[in-house]
């Protein structure tokens, strides 16, 4: 089976409403796009084959995917749990007391940051900003932004998930 | 042009040119280590950073254009204030360790540090490593040296147009990477050690085993392939420690390939023979050179009096010396004998080569790049001659569109417009149709076999037609398996006459580092030195062997490896009365077959000259002392014809040798490149006789893979073990695997009439249905015949 076989037609689809964007000869500035509908239709997190298959898609050499796919803290090449929290910890959320909250969330699910909670329900992450410094400190969760936290509103927001 | 300053100097530039490009012309010295001047811009490492009059910041000056008026200052204290911060950043991760890495002495970074860096670091946490990985034989890897220029990976993507480095991770995490651990393959793959400007990527064979100050820097000229790049060898002691570019930009710009880069490795193998070899009533002795070269001289002077001159044959290496070349062909015919041929792995020999051409490239090989049509008739040219397919890739990305008739779908660096992927045997089926296509009543027609005359062509050869017309600069190629092809003298004629319908022109993609000089030389039988006529021609190379020679002077070639009919002409060997092989290397097959072996120096311990496919004479002297009592081949030849009482043999230096061909070449008429429509097509008909025309049954495809080229490539460990040497064995289209309910866990047996091989096998989707493809093995019959395919279960 070729790679490219992974791609489902819903996948493709959204890939190419992302290629359409760019000039033809410049399918190479789809790959953020492409990525990210990969990753989502595919339980949160790439695999090499799924990288192999984006490259293949879009004409690329593996490697490039790669150097995309590790950059940015959005891509997770491990597996994950059912929801992604991101938790920025950059200058203003870090002022404005990111490290208790910090400190809330890896108690109240049990994990450090880069880890999943044993029921598969969670992954914690600690990314730079995420341009929300006025609702410091922040985090997202999912595709969900949270601003102005206290430990409070993080227990409320992890109840939503019972 | 514009007017600028640099340092108070005032200069006239391009508008457009960064401060760097033209610092540099001027002769002024900025820092720098992202920068290089056949790369992209990156502007990464901020080392050149410089100040700009009403500029509020240093300015990097590889990214930072000219403008009239601009003051620009390299040695001003903000200038080497911002130098020395960017020198210290660099350094906090950058271990500082220099006697202990091999890069050390020839470092870009440690020269620069010298110059901007402080005595103690104020850095004192720790530093970042990075972990260490296998990419393949030829480059080793530490990449906690790695300062993250990304030269090598700029280098993938535009030079040798295959992305297999890459800067994965970010910030303090970012590393220079391959995919999942991957070897990088690329034939040009070694230019990113000199890429880069610390010790991060090192030569794997060479790494340790000398400094860069012990060594002697000595140039040279690559010995593989008809471009000749240029080289510098680097010799500790008499040995040739590692090859590095010698920067030409007509030829090699400032790269080679990995074949120039690695082949030094084969002149200390094993192999070398040291002493001159007698074989007597069976027994193999060492003699001295006076013992054996009267036993040559003698037992060729007994063949030629008692069986005619005529009974000698000489074959000799299409990368041996124009010098070698043509001293060859003149002490031999002094004696009486034509039989001479450089062209080895060549079948058809039915339309003769006209006068020999001084080029046989149309043009330079700067000039291939503005070409904006090609089609590459039987050429695998991204393998075969790596810095000329850079040129086509060059031309590629200004827009040009190449089209490829191939029986195999090579995987090219650059985007092949239209790929007509057909049945070797009909390569000239094929090209008719194009032809046909472009114009339905070409006067040649009138003169091909029935079975092209008829041809109509289809669409794909209608694409390839059309791509053709709609140029302004067409260039033809015909490759290897052109030239060699068992129809190689129609698909000449063809290939002319589509050149002809669209003002093109015709390239020749002879094999060997010296094919162009020999043909000057008269290493061929039909024709002498500088095209001089003969009175009767001699035996072509595939004649010898059919007509076998009661002795045979073999000039630096395996025959088992180097000749199209591998193991006629070592039957054809092993019956001879009287064989004689120079040669740099023995093996067990020469032992057998040769009578005496005379040692040879190899191309690091002779003076010569080869003649590129451009037409360019490429002189060079011997590096190094040869080995043992190796002699340079030229002398060796020099006394066989003095022992012969042959005259006009006093030559006191190679040059000589050089410039007494040169003056002939200069008074004969060979001076034009080869022009279109030249071929004698009187005898084009005559290919209906030996046509298989219904492609029934297998065929065998031949190829000759690049590390497999000549004695010494074939004895380099490190090119040897990469993944392109890996293309070998028997490979088969999946038609026949499944046809012929192949086992994979067995190997097949080959049959082509009385010769046959049992090799293991493997299947490959780039082949059409009906072939067999062998990468020149030994032992087997035509190298485009019909071929027979077995394989018996082991029990």
């Amino acid at each position: 089976m070729a790679k490219i076989d992974l791609l489902s037609s819903e996948v493709r689809a959204e890939i190419d409403k992302w290629i359409a964007k760019y000039p033809a000869e410049k399918k190479r500035s789809a790959v953020v796009g492409a990525l990210t509908a990969v990753q989502d239709a595919h339980g949160g997190s790439l695999t090499p084959a799924l990288m192999e298959a984006v490259a293949e898609y879009l004409d690329l050499p593996p490697i490039a995917v790669l150097e995309v796919a590790s950059f940015y803290t959005l891509y997770d090449l491990k597996p994950v749990g059912q929801h992604k929290i991101y938790l920025c910890t950059n200058v203003s959320c870090m002022l404005c007391g990111s490290d208790q909250i910090a400190e809330h969330l890896k108690e109240r699910l049990g994990i450090g940051f880069g880890e999943t909670t044993a029921d598969g329900k969670f992954t914690l992450k600690e990314v730079e900003c995420l341009a929300a410094c006025a609702g410091a400190p922040m985090m997202q969760v999912d595709k969900t932004y949270h601003e102005n936290l206290t430990r409070e509103r993080v227990d409320d927001i992890l109840a939503e998930f019972d | 042009m514009i007017n600028i300053e640099i340092d108070g100097k005032k200069l006239s530039v391009e508008p457009g040119e960064m401060i760097i490009e033209v610092a540099d012309k001027a002769g002024i010295a900025i820092p720098r280590f992202c920068y290089h001047k056949k790369l992209s811009i990156a502007a990464n490492c901020r080392m050149c950073l410089v100040e700009v009059e009403n500029a509020p910041k240093p300015l990097p000056a590889c990214a930072t254009p000219v403008g009239e008026g601009m003051k620009v200052y390299t040695q001003s204290e903000k200038t080497i204030e911002a130098q020395k911060s960017v020198m210290e950043f660099l350094l906090i991760n950058h271990p500082l360790d220099c006697p202990i890495c091999d890069q050390g002495g020839e470092c870009e970074l440690q020269d620069v540090a010298m110059g901007y860096g402080e005595g103690v670091s104020r850095f004192t946490e720790g530093k970042r490593t990075v972990k260490d990985k296998d990419i393949g034989p030829l480059i080793a890897t530490e990449l906690t040296r790695c300062i993250h220029c990304t030269r090598c990976v700029r280098f993938g993507e535009e030079v040798a147009g295959i992305q297999e480095l890459g800067a994965v991770q970010r910030g303090e995490h970012m590393k220079i990477a391959t995919y999942i651990e991957g070897s990088v393959d690329s034939e040009l793959s070694g230019n990113v050690i000199d890429l880069c400007p610390v010790g991060a990527l090192t030569s794997k064979p060479f790494r340790f085993s000398a400094r860069a100050w012990e060594m002697q820097q000595r140039p040279t000229i690559a010995p593989h392939d008809g471009v000749g790049s240029h080289l510098y060898l680097h010799v500790m002691g008499n040995q040739v420690k590692r090859v590095v570019p010698r920067e030409a930009e007509a030829i090699n710009e400032t790269w080679i390939a990995d074949r120039d880069r690695y082949s030094y490795e084969s002149l200390h193998h094993a192999d070398r023979v040291t002493k001159p070899l007698v074989k007597q009533e069976g027994v193999w002795k060492e003699t001295d050179w006076s013992q054996a070269l009267e036993v040559v001289a003698k037992q060729l002077n007994i063949i030629a009096k008692n069986d005619g001159a005529d009974q000698i044959g000489c074959l000799a290496s299409p990368s041996a010396t124009l010098e070698e070349h043509y001293l060859l062909q003149k002490w031999l015919r002094a004696l009486g004998c034509q039989n001479i041929d450089h062209r080895l792995r060549k079948t058809d020999f039915r339309v003769k080569e006209q006068a020999p051409q001084s080029a046989a490239l149309p043009c330079e090989f700067t000039d291939v790049e503005y070409y904006d049509r090609f089609l590459l008739i039987g050429s695998y040219l991204r393998k075969d001659i790596p810095m000329l397919n850079h040129r086509v890739r060059k031309a590629v990305m200004l827009g040009a569109e190449v089209s490829v008739l191939n029986p195999v779908d090579y995987d090219f660096n650059f985007d092949v417009a239209h790929a007509l992927i057909s049945d070797v045997r009909l390569l000239s089926t094929q090209l008719a149709g194009i032809l046909k296509a472009l114009s339905a009543n070409a006067p040649l027609f009138s003169t091909l076999p029935d079975y092209l005359r008829q041809v109509s062509p289809d669409p794909a050869q209608q694409a390839v037609a059309d791509s053709l017309k709609a140029g302004e600069k067409v260039m033809l190629f015909l490759g290897s398996l052109a030239l060699h092809h068992p129809e190689a003298g129609l698909l000449k004629a063809l290939a002319e006459g589509i050149a002809k319908e669209t003002s093109g022109e015709l390239a020749f993609l002879h094999e060997g580092a010296n094919a162009v000089g020999a043909r000057l030389a008269g290493a061929m039988p039909h024709v002498g030195a500088a095209g001089s006529a003969l009175p009767t021609p001699g035996l072509d190379a595939a004649a010898m062997t059919h007509a076998p020679r009661k002795a045979y002077v073999l000039h630096q070639i395996e025959p088992e490896w180097d000749c199209a009919y591998s193991a006629q002409t070592l039957q054809a060997l092993e019956q001879a009365e009287f064989v004689v092989a120079l040669n740099t290397f023995q093996s067990d097959t020469m032992l057998d077959y040769a009578d005496v072996i005379l040692p040879a120096a190899a191309f690091t311990e002779t003076s010569g000259t080869y003649v590129n496919l451009a037409g360019h004479w490429q002189s060079f002297e011997g590096a190094v002392v040869p080995q043992g009592e190796a002699r340079p081949a030229w002398k060796i030849l020099r006394v066989l014809a003095n022992l012969h009482d042959v005259e006009g043999f006093d030559y006191t230096a190679s040059t000589e040798v050089r410039d007494e061909l040169k003056q002939q070449v200069e008074e004969s008429a060979a001076q034009s490149h080869e022009v279109a429509g030249q071929t004698d097509t009187s005898s084009l008909k005559s290919y209906s006789a030996s046509r298989d025309n219904t492609q029934q049954g297998l065929v065998r495809l031949t190829e000759t893979p690049l590390y497999r080229t000549d004695a010494f490539v074939r004895r380099s460990p490190a090119l040897q073990q990469t993944t392109d040497n890996q293309r070998t064995g028997v490979r088969v289209s999946r038609q026949v695997a499944e046809q012929y309910k192949l086992d994979p866990a067995h190997p097949v047996t080959l049959q082509q009439g009385d010769y046959s091989v049992s090799l293991p096998w493997q299947v490959d989707e780039a082949l059409p249905g009906n072939h067999v493809w062998t990468a020149g093995v030994a032992g087997l019959g035509a190298p485009f015949g019909a071929i027979e395919l077995t394989q018996g279960k082991v029990s």
